[in-house]
């Protein structure tokens, strides 16, 4: 096209338009800001508004040590018992083949379906000292709601779908051949179990553990309900910073928020590790292999 | 190690799979186990391996019921068609699983676990890629390393499902080569399963030709190729052209035609009933001029001279399709062109009678 006037460099016809880009990356950041980073500057600004000292002395009141003790507590018991039952029941659905297997894949899903103040309500239903269940262990000494024992429950049933969830499709599509390999090489169950099984679903088990360990720490609803606001005794992280927040004292509550974002960004943090050891650790075995291919 | 299978039977659901099959398999043999998907081969092959359990019948190793012995305790070496390795570890660890799971008082030294494994990736050749992962192998290579890997607890019976299904043309032909003389060499009692009778004709001593759930024939390749025990396997073995037809007083009729045909092998023959006549593609001549009622007309659709024969489709004077395949000198000799009518000749074929 001699004498018309030069042309800008020709765009591949795979990018989109430049401000189509543009357009779309302000919107995500805007996003971002306005509901991500704004709100957890506030939450470190609010927690420092009376000085460090008055934000360390929030930290270790004892009955905002007992908080976080009762919250890593729950958190230790929930999250093994998760990541078992998340195996167990994933194991099941992808390897056999029996009958109710759709009503227990809907089943795990409950407590992401149910809102979690019923799921801690039914807890006080069926455990509360008016309860038979519940008066006949109360009857034994053994009391569940309003107590340690019912947090974690309630924290046991909000959070059990999630390594199940994460596991039962990696399961399914690692397949069972790699197991009958192992079995007919001479391997016996657990052996299989440890050295191929496990191996093979380990990063969707991590992130599952990533996921569930988030949520045991920061429930409210559930826990809310069953733990019946004892100070030092019952409250947990979440439910203390309520208490806190209702009593006027800001700093306070934004200081033991503040723990709990940073628990929650060391978490987000831990996943990003873990999906970027998963991802191209595969794409570059994939590479790998299409070189040698080639 | 001799494989016995007595009235075996597997069903899944309302499908069966396997319909009651003995089978007997000598100590040394190389079987291949023939038949099309979902003729019940594969699940033949896991029963003996014992990854699935019969509903009736027995596996006898040796001479012993093997039906209570689980599949670790069986001592099989099973090749999957997708390979199987534990994608998790390297090419070295997995040859090097099956000694690792040895219960620790019978486990050999870690050095001679080394030993063993390099022997065994030497046998296969592929030493060189022992620290590689199996995502970074081409299909050859993972089916070699599975081989090994398989060949490295010293199983008594080698079970291979598809072992090349998963392979391009060229590797499966040299793999198929390799695993001849590998058989020739170690003279473990095998059995692969395959839907290429190609490759069960070239690679087995003996051939189970199988067909919904059931076994149609057993032999060599010369008996099951040449001597085949009915259409099915006729059918099934190399390319055929099927001619539907019928038999009146002895007489032979494709479409109106009369044909007289010489060298007919005929399955029992009723003098009267439906007919199929069966003629592979090179035992077709094709020639100019009408040859009394040994020749029936046609009508020549299609050329492909691509290969070492000609390929000719024709379309019969009762429309069937007909397949033909000559060589190149008599192609040249015959001036061919599509839409030329010429007459076609069996020279050998065999006659399948249903009667009525």
């Amino acid at each position: 096209m001699a004498g018309q006037p030069q042309r800008e460099p020709k765009r591949p016809g795979t990018a989109d338009p430049p401000m189509v880009r543009i357009a779309l990356i302000a919107i995500a950041l805007a996003f971002l800001a306005l509901f991500l980073f704004i709100p957890v500057i506030a939450v470190f600004a609010e927690a420092l508004q009376k000085g460090i000292g008055a934000y360390f002395a929030a930290i270790a009141d004892p009955e905002a040590r007992a908080a976080i003790r009762l919250t890593l507590m729950t958190a230790a018991i929930a999250v093994p018992l998760n990541v078992t039952f998340g195996i167990a029941a994933s194991w099941a659905i992808a390897r056999f083949d029996f009958p109710g297997k759709q009503t227990l894949l809907t089943l795990i899903d409950i407590p992401f379906s149910v809102s979690p103040v019923i799921s801690g309500m039914l807890f006080v239903l069926l455990l509360g000292v008016r309860a038979p269940l519940g008066g006949f262990l109360a009857a034994h000494g053994i009391k569940v709601i309003f107590a340690e024992p019912g947090i974690v429950l309630a924290t046991i049933f909000v959070t059990f779908p999630l390594a199940a969830r994460e596991l039962i499709p990696i399961m399914q599509a690692v397949g069972s051949e790699e197991e009958e390999a192992a079995i007919v090489l001479g391997a016996g169950g657990w052996q299989m179990f440890f050295r191929v099984t496990l191996p093979n679903v380990k990063w969707g088990l991590l992130y599952g553990l990533v996921l569930c360990n988030a949520r045991a720490m920061g429930e409210f609803g559930a826990v809310s309900v069953v733990s019946g606001h004892i100070r030092g005794h019952t409250n947990t992280m979440p439910l203390y910073v309520e208490i806190l927040y209702n009593d006027y004292q800001f700093a306070a509550a934004f200081a033991v928020s503040s723990l709990l974002t940073l628990l929650a960004i060391a978490t987000l943090i831990a996943k990003r590790f873990l999906e970027r050891r998963v991802v191209p650790a595969k794409q570059e075995q994939d590479n790998l292999a299409v070189k040698v291919a080639a | 190690m001799s494989i016995e299978l007595r009235n075996i039977a597997k069903k899944f659901g309302d499908f069966v799979a396997v319909d009651n099959i003995s089978l007997h398999i000598e100590t040394g043999e190389l079987v291949a186990l023939l038949g099309l998907s979902g003729s019940g081969k594969t699940t033949l092959l896991r029963i003996i391996a014992g990854l699935e359990t019969p509903d009736t019948g027995e596996v006898l190793f040796h001479g012993e019921d093997a039906s209570a012995v689980s599949v670790r305790e069986r001592k099989v070496g099973f090749v999957f068609q997708h390979y199987a390795l534990f994608r998790h570890m390297t090419v070295f660890e997995n040859v090097a699983f099956g000694l690792r799971v040895i219960p620790r008082r019978a486990r050999p030294a870690e050095a001679a676990i080394a030993r063993r494994v390099h022997e065994l990736l030497k046998l296969v050749q592929l030493d060189f890629l022992a620290d590689r992962y199996p995502s970074q192998l081409s299909g050859g290579q993972r089916q070699r390393v599975a081989l090994a890997r398989t060949l490295a607890v010293e199983p008594k019976v080698l079970l291979l499902d598809e072992p090349f299904g998963a392979l391009d043309a060229k590797v499966r032909q040299e793999l198929r080569r390799w695993l001849r003389r590998l058989h020739d060499e170690i003279k473990i009692t095998s059995v692969f399963v395959t839907h290429d009778q190609e490759e069960a004709l070239e690679l087995a001593n003996r051939i189970v030709v199988m067909n919904q759930g059931r076994i149609e024939q057993i032999g060599s390749a010369e008996e099951v190729y040449h001597h085949p025990a009915n259409a099915f396997v006729y059918n099934f073995l190399g390319n055929v052209n099927l001619f539907h037809g019928r038999i009146e007083n002895g007489r032979v009729f494709l479409g109106d035609t009369a044909v007289e045909l010489e060298n007919t092998h005929a399955h029992a023959h009723p003098e009267t009933g439906k007919a199929i006549l069966y003629v592979r593609p090179h035992l077709l001549e094709i020639v100019m001029k009408p040859n009394g009622k040994q020749t029936f007309p046609a009508t020549v659709k299609s050329i492909n001279p691509a290969g070492p024969q000609v390929k000719i489709e024709l379309v019969a004077e009762w429309g069937d399709m007909v397949q033909v395949e000559i060589d190149h000198e008599r192609y040249q000799a015959l001036h061919l062109e599509p839409g030329a009518n010429v007459f076609l000749r069996p020279k050998e074929q065999k006659l399948f009678v249903y009667s009525i």
